[in-house]
């Protein structure tokens, strides 16, 4: 990608939100992926999500490591601070961003070779941590810029470009954070923008770590027949157990659902996560039995979809080390330097 | 009978201890080495323990030496054998005319096989059983007697002993009871069965006031709170633990906010060294003093992002306690061998700002300076402290702080500065010293940029164009002849040395003190040069041509620090002669001494490079 100025020149008609921003002032530089690459899809969705919760942009962190996928972070929000770090590395860093400023929003973009292989003990440790920041994988099963290997996330059978086929197990991000305690766990589909936003802007909110894994077709790799991760084969299985829609603690809460219908999940700054169950079997505050059932569907070939596991209530990786309210970076020296009486008070013991 | 040396030597011999570890020798051995600090004595203290919880041959080594060296001598004059299983080799180590102070209770006839050495035979083990109930206690108080045994050999003031522990289990007085009786017992018996002090004994002095015992990490560890470090993220090795810990305890009386209650820091331990650097990157780069304690193994883990952090510019203070290598090699001993991976980590074209304390206190103002550095030049910046540093108590003077130092967070622009500008461009070189401005996230959205160990372009751009490559490449360069003017200088000192010169670094420094005032008084002069820094600054450069014979004296194989002056400087190597320490026990006096007389003999007169 050359560095690319965009004019951020705005027609006066396009929608503003509180901030007065256009969807444009979220926008970033040009994608140099693929034309049809799902992981541009799921850019333009966390644009329209960022927009629509009217975050600064100066406010949003965006990371990553190495891969397709890693790259997107360069394609929204250019008024926010980027860092494309090393391969499967970036939990770590932005565990370490989380820790200096408490006060910002995280987005964390992977893929499935930069969380699910060289990154999966970086992944699963953020998790532990709860650490507070949105983790988008962009799910292709394939390694794209070394051209076509198969990820961890591939399934038993599926087909490569050239015709040879996957023997072992896939990882699924999905129940293995489920497994590890993750509070936020969703899937979603690049194709589905509708489902996507919400999920993203509910994640954004989530106090803790928030996990979204996006299948997201990769057209020149992944998009044959025979692949599990094509196009055609992921309209086909996918299924949304439960249908999510993210309501903004300021906005009034309107019932568009019959009574009983809605399960509402409020956050701690006030929002609200409501989830439609479409799967009446489904129950997505149960982690063991949301568990089961994600394992028994994929079984059957079909790929659950939308928030599956929500927990609201939880500590975050700031609560649990009692840190202060105030971002740490913005301590002055003088809250942290004990000065020289309390030296020599120190000194005293070791004498 | 065994030649004895009559003559008295007053607080200048080695008293060497051989435990079994796990079983209370550290607190004996501590307390012994404290009671001769208050008495105003000059001591040093080695531990070399084995990497290992219970069960294993561990010694201390306790120089008393009213000159105020602060290196190994070489020599051993009373061996305290408390472990059977090293009896033989103990034994074997004592310098003749030395003691062997040893546990009488069962015959050991093996011991006494040389008759170049005093043996003093004590029951302890009888003594503690008579006394003590409790199989665990016994072994403790066994320990603890010794003290008692050497107090009374070496005329130690059993009141400062009794002051000791009084303060160190001030909040279990039954615990100064037991210690107390212990103690006594063996002194007791001393007084009654040998003829005490010996001739070689203690006296008190006033050498120790306005000085502290400390070690390096816990010095360390102080530095980082008072350079304002916020965010510490670490994985387990020894031996760089114990400067998290000493973090830790710090922090939680000094950085605890007394209205809220709540941290003003955060230390995270990491689920692996990769990991732990990650975590430093990414909050110093958000703009908080961060930084990982590590050692050799860790630094090669964290190869990768080291060279993140150089090429993207990203500030870290990484802290190396080097202990031997290869490999895990031997984690419990010191060496200095991560000069030329520290200095060169990662892949493709890096060097790294190095600084290298030689004592706990450098440790404690390095610390500060290292976050100065690493902020003002926008790099990782290692403290190569090493085990011996790191985890021995040093004599040091007093820890000073100035409270009208400031941190230097280096080029920031902030919020006005960027409502100011048309735009902010990352990586350009402003103000013509290689160091370009950074920003915060969070601050401003004209603030923003993309951080990538991609190929970038001065603006911040991704590029793949040789010449836009190399603009900022280039830029790096001159960055590191900045840090060249920043970094601390060596130490040069002129000893009337002519054309002779030492050089060394970090922990070596004490034995090549001590060796030039016994070379001196063989009559071999030599200049001296300690590197604080890397990189070298003109003094160094300057040393190095004014000599025509120089000394490189370094704890490792390899000659690392040798072969770093000859790549960064233009140093003929053939003046250059090793004098290599790597047994894994921190380089004597003797060592340095017997080097530079080696390379000194007959012919090296008739050259007259000696005076």
């Amino acid at each position: 990608m050359s560095y690319l100025l965009k004019p951020k020149v705005a027609h006066p008609s396009l929608p503003k939100n509180e901030l007065g921003l256009t969807r444009r002032d979220y926008e970033g530089a040009m994608s140099t992926l693929c034309a049809g690459c799902g992981h541009d899809s799921i850019t333009a969705a966390v644009i329209e999500a960022c927009w629509g919760l009217s975050l600064r942009p100066q406010d949003i962190v965006k990371l990553s490591g190495i891969g397709c996928s890693s790259k997107t972070t360069a394609y929204f929000v250019s008024g926010g601070h980027g860092f494309n770090s090393v391969h499967g590395r970036m939990p770590s860093i932005a565990t370490g961003a989380n820790a200096a400023n408490r006060e910002l929003h995280y987005i964390g973009v992977s893929g499935d070779g930069d969380t699910l292989s060289i990154g999966m003990g970086q992944f699963c440790h953020a998790i532990r941590r709860n650490v507070n920041m949105l983790y988008l994988i962009e799910n292709n099963g394939v390694y794209g810029l070394t051209k076509g290997q198969f990820s961890a996330s591939a399934d038993v059978g599926t087909k490569a470009k050239r015709g040879e086929a996957n023997t072992q197990q896939p990882i699924d991000p999905v129940l293995t954070a489920l497994s590890l305690g993750a509070t936020f766990v969703a899937r979603s589909f690049s194709g589905d923008k509708a489902q996507l936003v919400p999920l993203i802007q509910a994640g954004i909110r989530h106090r803790g770590f928030a996990l979204i894994d996006v299948l997201s077709p990769c057209v020149t790799f992944n998009d044959h027949e025979g692949s599990t991760k094509s196009y055609q084969f992921t309209r086909e299985h996918y299924v949304e157990a439960v249908h999510t829609d993210f309501v903004p603690f300021q906005q009034e809460i309107r019932a568009e659902y019959a009574e009983g219908d809605v399960l509402p999940v409020t956050l701690h700054d006030g929002s609200q996560i409501r989830l439609r169950k479409i799967d009446g079997n489904y129950d997505p505050t149960d982690r063991s039995d949301a568990y089961a059932y994600i394992q028994h569907k994929m079984k059957e070939k079909e790929f659950l979809t939308g928030l599956l596991y929500v927990e609201s209530s939880q500590t975050d990786f700031h609560d649990a080390s009692e840190t202060t309210a105030q971002p740490l970076n913005r301590v002055s020296y003088e809250q942290l330097s004990p000065g020289s009486a309390a030296l020599r008070k120190v000194l005293a013991r070791y004498r | 009978m065994p030649e004895r040396t009559a003559q008295e030597r007053l607080n200048d011999f080695v008293i060497k201890l051989a435990n079994v570890n796990g079983t209370g020798s550290a607190s004996a051995n501590t307390l012994l080495m404290k009671s001769l600090f208050r008495m105003g004595i000059p001591v040093m203290g080695k531990n070399y323990f084995p990497s290992n919880i219970q069960g294993l041959p561990t010694w201390y080594e306790i120089r008393v030496t009213r000159d105020g060296y602060v290196a190994r001598s070489g020599r051993v004059d009373i061996m305290v054998a408390m472990n059977a299983e090293t009896y033989a080799r103990d034994v074997k180590e004592v310098s003749a005319g030395g003691y062997l102070v040893y546990d009488s209770t069962w015959p050991r006839p093996a011991l006494l096989k040389r008759d170049d050495i005093t043996l003093i035979g004590v029951p302890l083990a009888r003594l503690c059983n008579e006394n003590f109930a409790g199989v665990r206690a016994r072994i403790l108080m066994k320990n603890i007697s010794y003290v008692g045994v050497l107090a009374a050999l070496l005329d130690i003031d059993m009141e400062k002993i009794k002051e000791l522990l009084n303060e160190t289990y001030a909040s279990k007085a039954s615990l100064v009871e037991t210690n107390l009786k212990a103690i006594e017992l063996g002194y007791r018996h001393t007084q009654e069965n040998f003829a005490c002090p010996l001739p070689l004994r203690v006296k008190a002095m006033d050498r120790t006031a306005g000085h502290i015992m400390i070690d390096g990490n816990t010095a360390a560890g102080l530095g980082c709170v008072y350079a304002g470090a916020t965010v510490g993220a670490w994985y387990p090795i020894t031996p760089s633990t114990s400067l998290m810990d000493a973090f830790k305890s710090f922090c939680a009386r000094l950085r605890v906010d007394p209205e809220t209650g709540r941290r003003n820091y955060m230390i995270i331990q990491a689920e692996d060294e990769l990991a732990a650097i990650g975590i430093v990157l990414g909050a110093s780069w958000n703009g908080a003093r961060s930084f990982t304690p590590t050692s050799g193994p860790g630094i090669s883990l964290m190869n990768e992002f080291i060279g993140l952090a150089y090429y993207a510019e990203v500030p870290a203070v990484i802290f190396d306690v080097q202990r031997v290598g290869p490999s895990t090699g031997m984690p419990t001993r010191t060496q200095q061998g991560d000069i030329l991976l520290c200095a060169y980590a990662s892949h493709g074209d890096t060097r790294h700002v190095l600084l290298f304390p030689a004592n706990p206190e450098e440790c404690f103002h390095m610390a500060v300076q290292a976050f100065d550095l690493a902020e003002r030049l926008q790099t990782p910046v290692f403290v190569l402290s090493d085990l011996d540093i790191g985890m021995n108590d040093w004599m040091c003077p007093d820890l000073k702080w100035d409270d009208a130092y400031r941190p230097d967070r280096g080029k920031v622009v902030n919020e006005q500065d960027l409502e100011k500008m048309t735009r902010f461009f990352r990586y350009m070189d402003h103000d013509e010293d290689g160091i370009p401005y950074r920003s915060f996230p969070g601050v401003h959205p004209k603030g923003a940029y993309f951080t990538r160990g991609s190929g970038h372009t001065q603006y911040g751009g991704y590029t793949e164009d040789s010449a836009e490559y190399q603009i900022v490449l280039d830029r790096l360069r001159r960055k590191f002849t900045t840090a060249a003017r920043l970094v601390p200088p060596a130490v040069v000192e002129r000893r009337g040395g002519g054309k002779v010169g030492i050089v060394s670094v970090g922990s070596s420094d004490g034995a090549v003190r001590e060796a030039l005032d016994v070379l001196k008084a063989r009559g071999v002069a030599a200049d001296y040069m300690r590197l604080r820094a890397f990189p070298f600054g003109t003094e160094v450069e300057q040393f190095l041509h004014d000599h025509e014979v120089i000394f490189i004296v370094e704890q490792n194989r390899d000659a690392q620090l040798r072969s770093l002056l000859t790549l960064e400087t233009a140093v003929d190597k053939r003046k250059l002669r090793s004098i290599l320490h790597y047994s894994g026990l921190p380089i004597s006096s003797e060592c340095v001494v017997t080097g530079v007389l080696a390379e000194f003999g007959e012919g090296a007169r008739a050259l007259g490079v000696v005076g």
